[in-house]
């Protein structure tokens, strides 16, 4: 009786994470598929599912139109560089909170959470003025800057969820060796955090990949990124639905490369800490 | 010269006092003990000594220069912690390496110390190991390498056997002892354990609150405990204790050790019932309640053979009865 119910239980929630994560993919599934269908079919009603004309000419006609290779090494450059830049703030702010808590310390992790409360909007115009003073408007510096302020709490807060596994006694004694601080982190913190640090990196790569309020509004066309590529092909020319599916597949599918291979690594980034 | 002065070092976190004003000296060479019940502030101390945590007040100097303002890195003492400590991502032989890494040595010595550091603590099998792979008391061993490799002014150990079992900890008790005798050098160890405070100590520091309460060989602890509470930490069974009318008058209790009172089956001082007897073949313990002073504990050399509820009879040995005033201070 007992074991039938499990089994029952076991199959309603087999179902359901099925049913949630169709739902999540499919809107994904359509674009790519779109992607591949003349424009005529694109807008068609009933829309048929795999019964049209394949065609490659929407991505010819992208690559033709607008530079794919340019934005995608933007967005390459962007992400990985705020990713780096982000790491090597964090990496000690990390530390010093794992290690040597203060009084404040919690105060200070939650202050960091908080401003990812606050809405972009209300510091776009502040920040759009200092990038048009400091001549950072529409260029990759500006906004590896911007990206990595904009992360660095939830950088923070996952290294410092990690390193606050790792026993502190292995730290002192690095000291008590003769490690200074630098060779403490650098030959005995970090490789001991290899994993924690993996998935903080891949987590934040594909933030800033998407990130698409600050790229569209700080970047024109010489540090434009793939979100600001898909963009492109909304607005301005009415609704081309099968070149902006090709656009937007283009987009995404280099993040949903690195993100199939990296999912082990990130769902136990993820989780990790929460179960002991 | 490894000698270590602690001149009124105190330590508090916040508005807690850990360690109120100490004096310490350390000879050179010496095995030093700190023992005491948890919380006394004896890791604590040791760590004080390491630098691994600041002193609020007062000075360290180790091997004649102030030590205080050092950071741990510069202070040529080598530690070995409680769980072990190792770098998980290292193997053996780089494990015992880093320090000399970290003091830039060349690449030839290195392997030099570190295979002859192996082959004192029978490591040089498992040097391509890595600690995850390694038994309790191999990891141990790794740690101690660690530690000798940089031929440091001084060893602090903080609890090192506690985590191993107690066969295991009785081989490694006699390891470190005969470590120290082949070295020479001063250790400092820290247990809560009286039995490895009193077979490894040339000189035995017992805290209690943060304080001192006596500075001694073993045997003057033993036979000389200036309170009750070293009387009491000192010595296993543990000193018996009796206060009230069989004081005679002379002091607020007097002690008794379990090995200091005769056990008889026929005539003694005082009378009682066995309420507990344990048997190691070769001791006794026989656990007494007697009429109008309580629970004594007795050992007999050898097998003696009593049981649950039989009549004993108790005599104290007289010169070997401790006298404390009612604050507990030995008169």
């Amino acid at each position: 009786m007992a074991r039938a119910a499990t089994n029952r239980r076991k199959l309603v929630l087999t179902l359901l994470a099925w049913t949630v994560g169709i739902a999540m993919f499919f809107p994904i599934l359509w674009t790519a598929l779109t992607s591949f269908k003349t424009e005529a079919e694109a807008i068609a009603s009933p829309p048929s599912f795999l019964a049209f004309h394949w065609t490659l000419e929407n991505y010819a006609e992208v690559q033709a139109r607008s530079d794919y290779f340019l934005h995608f090494m933007n967005s390459v450059v962007i992400s990985l560089g705020s990713t780096l830049a982000g790491l090597l703030v964090a990496v000690p702010a990390a530390w010093s909170m794992a290690f040597v808590p203060g009084r404040r310390t919690r105060d200070v992790l939650m202050w960091m959470l908080s401003t990812k409360m606050l809405p972009p909007v209300g510091v776009l115009i502040p920040i759009y003025l200092l990038f048009r003073d400091s001549g950072l408007l529409d260029s990759r510096i500006g906004l590896i800057i911007v990206l990595t302020l904009i992360n660095l709490p939830i950088i923070v807060w996952m290294l410092f969820t990690y390193f606050r596994e790792i026993p502190g006694e292995i730290l002192e004694a690095a000291r008590m060796d003769g490690a200074g601080l630098r060779e403490e982190i650098l030959f005995v913190l970090l490789p001991m955090a290899v994993p924690g640090i993996a998935s903080t990196l891949l987590l934040n790569v594909i933030l800033a990949w998407n990130e698409a309020f600050w790229t569209l509004n700080l970047s024109a066309s010489q540090s434009a990124p793939l979100t600001a590529f898909i963009a492109s092909y909304s607005s301005p020319e009415g609704l081309f639905y099968a070149k902006l599916s090709a656009a937007s597949t283009m987009a995404v599918a280099p993040i949903l490369i690195l993100g199939w291979f990296s999912q082990k690594q990130l769902v136990r980034g993820l989780t990790f800490g929460a179960v002991k | 010269m490894g000698e270590i002065v602690l001149n009124r070092i105190t330590k508090s976190f916040g508005d807690v006092s850990v360690i109120p004003p100490l004096d310490l000296t350390i000879a050179d060479g010496e095995f030093v003990v700190f023992v005491g019940p948890s919380g006394c502030g004896k890791s604590t101390l040791l760590r004080l000594i390491a630098g691994l945590e600041d002193s609020s007040s007062g000075a360290i100097r180790i091997d004649g220069k102030d030590a205080t303002a050092l950071p741990p890195a510069q202070r040529g003492l080598a530690m070995v912690f409680q769980s072990y400590a190792l770098y998980p991502h290292m193997t053996v032989r780089n494990n015992i390496a880093f320090p000399l890494k970290m003091a830039r040595m060349d690449k030839a010595a290195i392997d030099r110390k570190v295979e002859a550091a192996a082959k004192v603590l029978n490591l040089t099998s498992y040097l391509d190991r890595r600690p995850g792979q390694l038994s309790g008391g191999q990891r141990q061993r790794v740690a101690i390498g660690r530690a000798i490799v940089r031929e440091p002014t001084a060893f602090l150990f903080d609890e090192p056997l506690s985590n191993l079992d107690a066969a295991l900890r009785v081989n490694m008790r006699l390891e470190i002892s005969e470590l120290h005798a082949s070295l020479g050098t001063t250790m400092i160890y820290v247990t809560h354990d009286q039995v490895e405070a009193m077979t490894m100590a040339d000189k035995i520091v017992v805290l209690n609150a943060g304080r001192i309460e006596q500075v001694g060989s073993p045997i003057e602890l033993y036979n000389r405990p200036c309170n009750r509470f070293v009387a009491g930490f000192i010595g296993s069974p543990r000193m018996n204790i009796i206060e009230g009318a069989e004081t005679g008058g002379q002091a607020h209790a007097i002690g008794i050790r379990p090995e200091h009172l005769a056990l008889s089956t026929d005539s003694g001082h005082w009378a009682g019932t066995v309420s507990v007897s344990e048997h190691l073949g070769s001791d006794t313990f026989v656990y007494v309640q007697v009429d109008g002073v309580g629970t004594l504990v007795a050992r007999a050399g050898g097998e003696f053979p009593v049981r649950h509820g039989d009549r004993v009879w108790l005599t104290p040995q007289p010169d070997r009865l401790h006298r404390f005033d009612a604050e507990g201070k030995a008169l």
